[in-house]
């Protein structure tokens, strides 16, 4: 934990004692963070740690029950319309229509974020050349193989340049090849200056992030760069850092690649 | 409101429309029976309705036996409609006879027919009929006083004073004759019920389901909106069945609409307006396309069935039935129809069923936009 930026513009994500409260679960307990502009954030957790919980929060999908956090410069309370305006999100389950074209789901998705019919075109012709889905841009979703779905649905997450952009899981169940090509599709975002938050189960692809977090019962246990963390816990790689941190747990499965 | 039409951006809202079409469009199987549905269904029941008034055996009761009264006979006996018998019957004997259903329609001439008819310009026709089965029943007078019209128009022709024969006719059983020609009112609100209420729950829960809905919002996309675009397609197509319908109950079947198809058109959209908003209710209260559907059929349709007036008399029904009868959108809806259609009423005379439905299509689509959630929880 190095160079903090004094200066507040750097900071595209602000959370400050965050928590929500499901009647009487806590299901995320004050959480407070930083993440930089054009940061990769790496946002690691059990199942049941509360990560999609605070995702949603910060996305204006689900009301934060106290503390403060803002988005984009945006509060979360009060200029949640302003936020989704500046975000991009690619939710755990697949999130294209499966019956739509790929070209169909592109002048969608930049359809309702308001892009021009001009900007749609050029964009799409540019997203499906940078993808290589020429041939497949009039054939329905359904019809491509998930690791294709992923980076087409990551890419069309991003179209309309979003500060932010918020993956929940993003390569559940895809293979390590793509994986990869999906981390260099991240990596390319982030260099046009885009933040990505990610979750992940993969301890491999928190290696890959800039800083992470660890979240364990709805608290952040650790947060540092994967580096700093290894060598704070004296292991030598990801998942014996997580192991460390996550055994403790009191709820989910304790398994972290399950 | 008006946060939403300062937002509301026209591509943005055309984006969606025309996806939503896409859903529809491509859905092929499902497609096919919305659109097969409502004209399999005016079909099976349209030809239920025609078969059965093919030689029906009829009693002629003709105290008169003279030239006027055997001449209608006769031409009854020529059309292929009626198998005729004549006997002298009392009302008694009709009676058992429609009992044991070897008849359907009794032709009763006074004595002296010919006489009244030719010095009092005037005569009349009793028809009695079973009218258990009333759609039986009043095909069966339509077809008997239309034989004594013409021989009616056929007398005129030869003198200058008209006459007139008037047929007397007495529904027994069921003497307004629900249920006669109803179906098409009938199927009417059935196939819009469930259009309406079970597709539009089906697709906005199926999106629940995938997880575009979060997708949707999280987007700036008015969440009002996506309820309202995920309609429209459903409107149009429930509008193309109100078409369908009418058409084939016109020319195929003879069922006129006697009223304004202005007026129907208006009434249809609001009933569909009030299926729509409950169908938006269901998306938002279940989480799988599984439980929407069923809601839709056991909760939505069934009562649409049955107390709708359509199979069922609600009159007939105890009095708790009846008192819930009225909650059932379907029920004034087929009220409208049938009025409009069959009896060519106006809205002079359905301003208060009109204002029912207004007031039920207003409160559901309320109540599901309140409910409507715009963040997960």
């Amino acid at each position: 934990m190095k160079e903090k930026p004094d200066n507040n513009q750097q900071l595209t994500i602000q959370v400050e004692e965050l928590s929500k409260h499901f009647s009487h679960f806590v299901a995320v307990d004050k959480i407070t963070f930083d993440v930089q502009k054009g940061e990769i954030f790496g946002f690691l957790g059990a199942n049941g740690a509360g990560k999609t919980t605070a995702i949603r929060m910060l996305c204006g999908l689900s009301a934060p029950t106290s503390g403060k956090a803002r988005i984009a410069g945006f509060d979360v309370y009060r200029q949640a319309e302003q936020i989704k305006k500046n975000i991009g999100y690619m939710s755990q389950k697949f999130s294209l229509y499966e019956d739509l074209t790929v070209t169909e789901n592109i002048h969608f998705f930049g359809g309702i974020y308001g892009l021009t019919d001009k900007q749609l075109k050029s964009k799409t012709r540019q997203l499906i050349g940078d993808l290589g889905l020429e041939r497949e841009a009039k054939k329905l979703v359904s019809s491509l193989p998930l690791g294709w779905k992923q980076k087409l649905s990551f890419s069309v997450a991003i179209l309309h340049d979003p500060q932010i952009v918020f993956l929940d899981e993003p390569t559940g169940g895809v293979d390590p090849v793509t994986r990869r090509q999906f981390w260099n599709l991240i990596y390319e975002a982030a260099e046009r200056g885009i933040t990505v938050f990610v979750t992940t189960h993969y301890m491999d692809e928190a290696e890959y992030c800039k800083r992470i977090s660890i979240m364990v019962d709805g608290k952040i246990k650790a947060l540092d760069t994967p580096s700093n963390l290894k060598q704070q816990f004296n292991v030598p790689d990801m998942d014996a850092v997580f192991y460390q941190i996550a055994r403790g747990a009191q709820r989910g499965d304790k398994n972290p690649a399950a | 409101m008006k946060s939403i039409s300062r937002q509301f951006s026209n591509q943005q809202f055309f984006s969606f429309v025309r996806k939503e079409f896409y859903h529809v469009m491509r859905d092929r199987k499902t497609l096919l029976i919305l659109f097969g549905m409502p004209v399999a269904q005016i079909l099976i029941f349209g030809f239920a309705l025609t078969n059965e008034v093919k030689n029906t055996r009829i009693v002629v009761s003709d105290y008169a036996n003279d030239p006027a009264s055997r001449r209608i006979t006769e031409r009854m006996a020529a059309s292929n409609y009626f198998d005729i018998e004549r006997r002298l019957v009392s009302h008694r004997e009709i009676e058992s006879a429609f009992k044991e259903g070897t008849i359907k329609l009794a032709l009763i001439f006074p004595a002296q027919f010919n006489e009244s008819l030719s010095h009092g310009n005037s005569a009349q026709i009793q028809l009695i009929t079973d009218a258990s089965d009333p759609n039986t029943a009043n095909t069966l007078v339509n077809y008997a006083s239309s034989i004594i019209r013409d021989y009616q128009a056929e007398l005129n022709m030869l003198h200058s004073v008209p006459y007139s024969i008037i047929p007397e006719v007495r529904m027994l059983y069921n003497p307004q004759l629900k249920g006669a020609h109803s179906f098409v009112p009938g199927v009417m609100s059935l196939i819009l019920m469930l259009v309406c209420v079970m597709m539009t729950a089906i697709s906005i829960v199926k999106e629940k389901e995938t997880g575009t809905m979060e997708i949707l919002l999280v987007s700036p996309f008015k969440p009002m909106l996506v309820i309202v675009s995920k309609t429209i397609p459903y409107l149009i197509l429930s509008l193309i069945n109100v078409v369908s319908i009418l058409l084939l109950s016109v020319f195929l079947l003879d069922v006129p609409v006697n009223g304004s198809i202005l007026l129907l058109f208006a009434e249809s959209t609001l009933y569909i307006t009030a299926c729509l908003s409950l169908g938006i209710f269901i998306s938002i209260k279940t989480a799988t396309q599984q439980a929407a559907m069923t809601i839709s059929l056991m909760g939505m349709l069934l009562p649409t069935v049955m107390f709708s007036g359509f199979m069922f008399p609600i009159e007939n029904m105890p009095v708790p039935l009846q008192v819930l009868s009225n909650i059932v959108p379907a029920k004034w809806y087929y009220i409208i129809v049938k009025s409009i259609m069959i009896k060519g009423t106006g809205l002079a005379l359905l301003w208060k069923e009109t204002l029912i439905l207004m007031a039920m299509a207003i409160f559901l689509l309320t109540i599901s936009l309140k409910s409507f959630k715009t963040r997960l929880e």
